[in-house]
């Protein structure tokens, strides 16, 4: 085995080197040219490779997508809007769209509601550092990691047994003898899968908020404590406005991870029990069915949602950095 | 950047910061809203402390009992780890250590390659004006808005079959077969939009008077890019490393569809999720391997928090 391990990573780095040689010949051969021939290497040799990557690797494939939606599981057959009819109309992908749907309603909503609670209490306490960081700490861990971990706390056993999950064994603490296998139980499990997702993304919440709150100017505070502004309502009507923007870009954000979501669910139920979502239903119309026609329509509904959210994301940053 | 300028402010002028305290900051810094952050904190961090309890207690224990029934029966072990890692277990063979050795071969050039080719991009982007470099930044710039998912199965087709006109290969097939390249350059593609955009604010942003002094000496664009431009970005090249490799680590979407999750050449995570289906009732493996996934992302993140903090607030729309 480790002889094995021993070739893999000579080959990763041998890759490396490799990459790294290839440039700075070039480079060096480069820089023998004079005058314009000079400028015009430099722009195709440092700026090609790039373009390069992102026609082969996006531009391309992306429009190919668009072109595969439009044919049957091999692409031999024309279907015009066939892929989409169905996505629409078939009841199994009803109950995906909907999924979605709640998805980045509600898992946004309440991180950035939980992270802006959290924002506003945590910096006035001692050793805020330490509270941050570890509810920070998920952000830095795979959703894969994060799945298994709640996985554990969601784990069920008969009642009769000594129980090894947590949230089973809470309950019966407090008295619910029988609760019930929670990854099986529909709709109740759509819920426990956001945690994790709430359970990650709060600190990111959390820390962007912060940072907003701390740099709304003293004056303006200062000026609506004068005037009798207190608790609540300076809360309400001076720190919320002030951080309106930054509160929809971290919604906004959280939406856009969620909408992209695959691998809480691959993890967690592989999108059985009623938990699939689009993302996840794309890979497996891609590589269970081998239904690239009905991939492809899926891919273009979840750009098609995602667009908006980027662009309005973008706009309220750009907004944001010209008035700082 | 903000949270500089006030505390420096509050140096400067400590009896302004007064009034504030007596606003918002007291009215809610009660008993009761350190209790409630000390609440969110536990429970934020309960699920992962068993996580590791588990990992280091016997089979037989956790097979058995809760993982707070270890607080009172203590019996640690690491035999969970060793099976994990060399044994498998289950009738799995050779554990988690090849696809650990994956995420590393993995990782590594996929974070590098990226960071070389787009801060090449961007110094041209940024620094040598030509027809057209508007828009091309532009549409680097834009790109970031497409998801993963749009390329995938296009970009499989011609990792495995070549792209043809005709009888004429225009692009050959990759091979798929216990080959790292198709992650590698999957990666590498996916995090260019970013990539160029970051960097190119950056560089930029660098004296002008330092780039055209370089230039004026007679130093090549390539000489001024090696030791002028490369230098001078390390703060953001550091912090779009850690992201791009936090990223490509924790990634299970590009890593299971470019590899096909074979163990010659499957990461981690797309392991983890198998086990987490097929070996669920197996807690202290599946623990266990969670455990070594998720331990170098904890590592980087408190030796680094800064800049890895800067890092995924800058990279959080990605994907």
């Amino acid at each position: 085995m480790w002889g094995d391990t021993s070739i893999k990573l000579g080959n990763t780095l041998g890759a490396v080197a490799g990459f790294l040689g290839v440039l700075l010949l070039l480079f060096y051969l480069a820089g023998f040219a004079r005058g314009r021939l000079s400028r015009r290497l430099a722009i195709l040799l440092l700026l090609g490779p790039a373009v390069l990557l992102l026609l082969v690797g996006i531009v391309v494939p992306a429009a190919r997508t668009i072109y595969l939606s439009l044919y049957n599981e091999d692409s031999t057959k024309f279907l015009g809007f066939g892929n989409y009819t169905w996505a629409f109309g078939d009841s199994d992908i009803h109950q995906v769209l909907l999924n979605t749907l709640l998805w980045i309603v509600i898992a946004p909503i309440l991180t950035t509601a939980l992270g802006l609670v959290l924002a506003l209490l945590v910096d006035r306490l001692r050793g805020q550092a330490v509270y941050k960081s570890l509810i920070f700490m998920p952000m830095a861990i795979s959703f894969v990691g994060a799945s298994i971990i709640w996985k554990f706390v969601y784990a069920y056993r008969d009642p009769s047994q000594p129980q090894i999950g947590l949230l089973s064994q809470i309950c019966m603490w407090f008295g619910w003898h029988n609760p019930p296998n929670w990854i099986l139980s529909h709709p109740l499990n759509n819920f426990l899968l956001m945690i994790i997702m709430i359970w990650v993304q709060t600190g990111f919440a959390m820390v962007v908020l912060s940072a907003a709150i701390k740099a709304i100017p003293e004056d303006i505070t200062e000026a609506a404590v004068l005037d009798g502004a207190q608790g609540w309502r300076l809360f309400a009507n001076v720190t919320i406005p002030m951080i309106r923007s930054t509160i929809i870009v971290v919604l906004t954000t959280v939406m856009i991870t969620t909408l992209k979501l695959f691998d809480i669910i691959r993890t967690m139920t592989g999108g059985n029990f009623g938990t699939q979502v689009l993302a996840n239903e794309m890979y497996n119309q891609a590589f269970t069915e081998f239904n690239n026609g009905r991939a492809g329509a899926l891919a273009v509904l979840l750009f098609l949602a995602v667009v908006p959210l980027v662009a309005y994301n973008v706009a309220m940053l750009r907004k944001e950095r010209e008035v700082r | 950047m903000a949270m500089l300028t006030r505390t420096e402010r509050k140096r400067s002028e400590p009896a302004r910061t007064a009034p504030t305290r007596t606003g918002v900051r007291r009215a809610l810094s009660s008993p009761l809203s350190t209790v409630a952050v000390l609440l969110v904190t536990v429970v934020w961090t309960v699920p992962s402390l068993g996580l590791l309890v588990t990992s280091l207690r016997p089979e037989q224990d956790v097979a058995q009992t809760g993982w707070w029934d270890f607080f009172a029966h203590p019996h640690l072990t690491l035999a969970n780890y060793h099976d994990v890692l060399f044994n498998g277990g289950f009738g799995v063979s050779d554990g988690l250590m090849p696809y650990l050795v994956n995420s590393l071969a993995i990782t590594v050039p996929a974070t590098i390659f990226p960071i070389v080719l787009a801060s090449m991009a961007a110094y041209v982007l940024a620094w040598i004006p030509f027809k057209g470099s508007d828009t091309i930044f532009f549409v680097f710039f834009a790109l970031q808005v497409v998801p993963l998912q749009m390329a995938l199965v296009p970009l499989l087709q011609l990792f495995s079959g070549g792209a043809h006109i005709g009888s004429l290969t225009i692009f050959p097939a990759v091979g798929m077969g216990g080959s790292y390249a198709p992650v590698w350059i999957a990666h590498t593609m996916f995090a260019m939009p970013l990539a160029v955009f970051l960097l190119h604010n950056f560089i930029a942003q660098l004296p002008r008077d330092l780039i055209e002094a370089a230039r004026v000496d007679g130093a090549s664009h390539f000489r001024v890019f090696r030791s002028v431009v490369l230098p001078l970005a390390t703060p953001a090249l550091a912090s779009f490393a850690i992201f791009q490799f936090l990223w490509v680590w924790n990634d299970l979407l590009v890593g299971l569809t470019f590899t096909g999750g074979a163990p010659e050449s499957a990461p981690m995570p797309s392991r983890l999720a198998q086990l987490s289906g097929s070996f669920g009732d197996h807690w202290e493996i599946l623990t266990a391997g969670a455990f070594v996934s998720v331990v170098i992302p904890l590592v980087v993140f408190f030796s680094l928090q800064r800049y890895f903090v800067r890092g995924l607030l800058a990279g959080s729309v990605k994907g």
